[in-house]
């Protein structure tokens, strides 16, 4: 029998996916032929969905509203009981068991967090630990921990009720409680759909930088592909009764969208939006002339005459950008290197994404900015330059990529149409595959 | 004998009168509410049984007091018996609506929540819907017993206990020397003992209402 999941599996290559360690502490999830249909409705409002995640795998379902997607995600803690179909989590088939003890291990967060605003921070986090049989003293050393791990001070914050915390705040907490006891899978529904896009911003961080820690298997849904590309290792897009129309990396998805309605999601800019999904770290920075502030005048003399660019940029005594100085600077300025130049006032951290830095870059009238580490230092410059070669070869490579996987598939279409003339698999796969493109 | 005069040469017995009517009341509450909250749990998901609690214990509270007194007497007899289940009775029906709304005004994305995170069912209700349906219940318990503590007067007719007792006794005798201060003393214990209940359930909902959702 072959393997019916392969159209999903030609992307388990990915190499953002493949990188993740192997300590991972999620459990893959896998989903054979999910249908709910609700009565008095004959259409299905999920129809056949099968897809396979791996451990440790961010994976985001977007689709427009109503489309489904809420629907297959509580399916998979049973929120909502399939009508037919199979539910896997780890190894564990999860379609019959007791779906309280499910839910235990499965992480749940949900839009507007669900806190319950009778109980403190403290008592909403510990609800799970307490209920699965943690300790007391196990379960109180458990909620200091989630609350430092989502930035809020326990000392602080232990004895508030939920509406004495900002939305931002009572998101956090929302994911401390789904994590609190440990579950290898995360469930989120829409969880940032009601805070400022600010706030929403920072918690889109502040998720992306506990995945690093903790590698669980996450699923999130929602409805802004921005968000989406920011957050994925692969993105499901899903159209009515939650079709998958193409289920890939985001970078895949932006450079080469399987159809019309994915692209008409993917929208416009998706050149400008794949700078999101690079950081300064991964390009290539350029070196650039630097001089101290307390270097003597004729050395910086020396180093703008001599050196390869007519300007140096004066580190403080942090080694942290201060300013630029152009030849002639020093002549105006009467000798003081107090009065001359320009200040830096904008630079970026290599952890900023490619975005950032053009943004910085358009910004400054001389088209580049410096690029800090963890402490301010100066480590380089990214300019206009870098930026273009660097965003062509990442579109090259991604369009290499999705070729690449456009073969695999007509491959696997080959094969299967052969097995089928063959009688030997009949029903064939689901309807369309998911990276399915023409 | 003035008023004052009267109250202190019969101290003994009002109190007593004073203290039976506080007993009553309070007892014939505490069964309410549980029958009350038991009825509103199992009631309150089904738009029909829902509509039907309201509408029986609402029937209830319509039959006038002196009647239902009246008509328990054959039933379960005189003295005790009637007065409480009487006062149950009425005492309902605030309770049972109260928990009703309260019970499926509680936000259902809560719910959702909490049945997310494994929570069963008997561990929503007790831990999510009913402290947040509290307040509400707490308040129908509230306006119940107000009403109870004039109904119960009417509880002497069948031989119950109670201020009611002064109260029939003086209207019985009127034109005697002592009627209306009988009437009177009654009355005011009846009201002085409504404002007691009143602040004792501020307290309560003080002590029992969390802080995170007192109003």
């Amino acid at each position: 029998m072959p393997e019916p999941y392969a159209s999903y599996g030609s992307n388990t290559d990915a190499p953002q996916t493949a990188a993740r360690p192997a300590g991972s502490t999620g459990a893959a999830i896998r989903l054979e032929h999910l249908t709910k249909i609700y009565p008095g409705n004959p259409a299905p409002a999920v129809d056949d969905v099968s897809m396979e995640i791996k451990a440790g795998e961010t994976v985001v379902f977007v689709g427009p509203s109503g489309c489904g997607k809420s629907t297959t995600l509580k399916m998979i803690n049973r929120l909502i009981e399939p009508t037919s179909g199979r539910i896997r989590i780890g190894d564990e088939d999860v379609t019959a068991i007791d779906p309280v003890g499910l839910r235990r291990k499965v992480g749940y967060a949900i839009q507007a967090s669900g806190l319950f605003p009778h109980m403190t921070v403290a008592q909403n986090i510990a609800l799970v630990p307490r209920m699965t049989g943690w300790s007391k003293a196990r379960t109180r050393a458990r909620v200091e921990e989630m609350l430092d791990l989502v930035g809020l001070d326990p000392g602080e914050f232990h004895h508030r009720y939920p509406r004495q915390l900002s939305g931002g705040q009572q998101q956090r907490v929302g994911v401390a409680r789904a994590l609190a006891a440990d579950p290898p899978v995360l469930l989120m529904d829409e969880p940032f759909g009601a805070v400022d896009p600010i706030t929403r911003d920072h918690l889109q961080d502040e998720l992306i930088r506990l995945q690093h820690e903790l590698h669980k298997t996450i699923v999130f849904v929602t409805h802004d592909f921005d968000e989406a590309i920011k957050l994925g290792d692969r993105i499901a897009v899903l159209r009515e009764r939650s079709h998958i129309a193409q289920f890939d990396t985001p970078e895949a998805i932006l450079t080469n969208p399987a159809d019309d309605f994915v692209s008409g999601f993917v929208g416009a800019g998706a050149a400008l939006k794949r700078l999101n999904l690079t950081r300064v770290r991964d390009v290539e920075v350029v070196d650039f002339p630097t001089a101290q502030l307390d270097d003597p005048l004729q050395s910086i003399f020396d180093l703008l005459r001599d050196g390869p660019t007519n300007e140096v940029l004066l580190l403080d005594r942090h080694r942290r950008p201060y300013k630029w100085l152009r030849r002639g600077d020093l002549s105006r300025a009467k000798q003081s290197l107090a009065r001359a130049g320009t200040l830096v006032t904008d630079t970026v951290t290599r952890d900023a994404t490619l975005r950032d830095a053009l943004e910085a870059v358009l910004t400054d009238s001389a088209g580049r900015v410096p690029v800090t580490g963890r402490r301010g230092e100066f480590l380089g410059v990214v300019d206009m330059e870098t930026l273009m070669n660097n965003v062509h070869e990442l579109l090259e490579a991604d369009r290499l990529e999705a070729l690449e996987h456009q073969h695999e598939l007509r491959a696997l279409g080959a094969h299967r149409t052969q097995l089928a003339q063959e009688g030997l698999d009949g029903a064939g796969g689901p309807e369309g595959g998911a990276g399915g493109r023409a | 004998m003035s008023f004052w005069e009267y109250v202190g040469s019969r101290h003994a017995q009002l109190l007593t009168d004073t203290f039976q009517h506080a007993s009553a009341v309070f007892q014939c509450m505490v069964i309410a509410t549980v029958l009350g909250v038991v009825l509103a749990v199992a009631t309150y998901r089904s738009e029909w049984a829902g509509a039907l609690a309201t509408m029986t214990t609402a029937t209830i509270l319509t039959i006038p007091s002196l009647a239902m007194i009246g008509l328990l007497i054959p039933v379960v007899g005189l003295g005790v018996a009637p007065t409480v289940v009487a006062l149950t009775l009425y005492g309902l029906l605030p309770v049972v609506r109260n928990a009703i709304v309260g019970l499926r005004g509680v936000d259902p994305a809560l719910v959702d929540a909490a049945k997310g995170i494994g929570m069963s069912r008997t561990a929503r209700l007790f831990r999510v819907e009913l402290p947040l349906a509290w307040p509400p219940i707490l308040t129908g318990i509230r306006v119940a017993t107000q009403m109870l503590m004039g109904i119960a007067a009417i509880a002497a007719f069948a031989s119950g206990p109670g201020l009611g007792n002064e109260i029939f006794r003086g209207i019985a005798s009127l034109g005697s020397a002592n009627a209306l201060n009988q009437v009177l003393s009654g009355t005011l214990g009846i009201v002085v003992l409504a404002l007691l209940f009143d602040a004792a359930y501020v307290l309560i909902g003080r002590l029992t209402i969390p802080r995170g959702i007192r109003a």
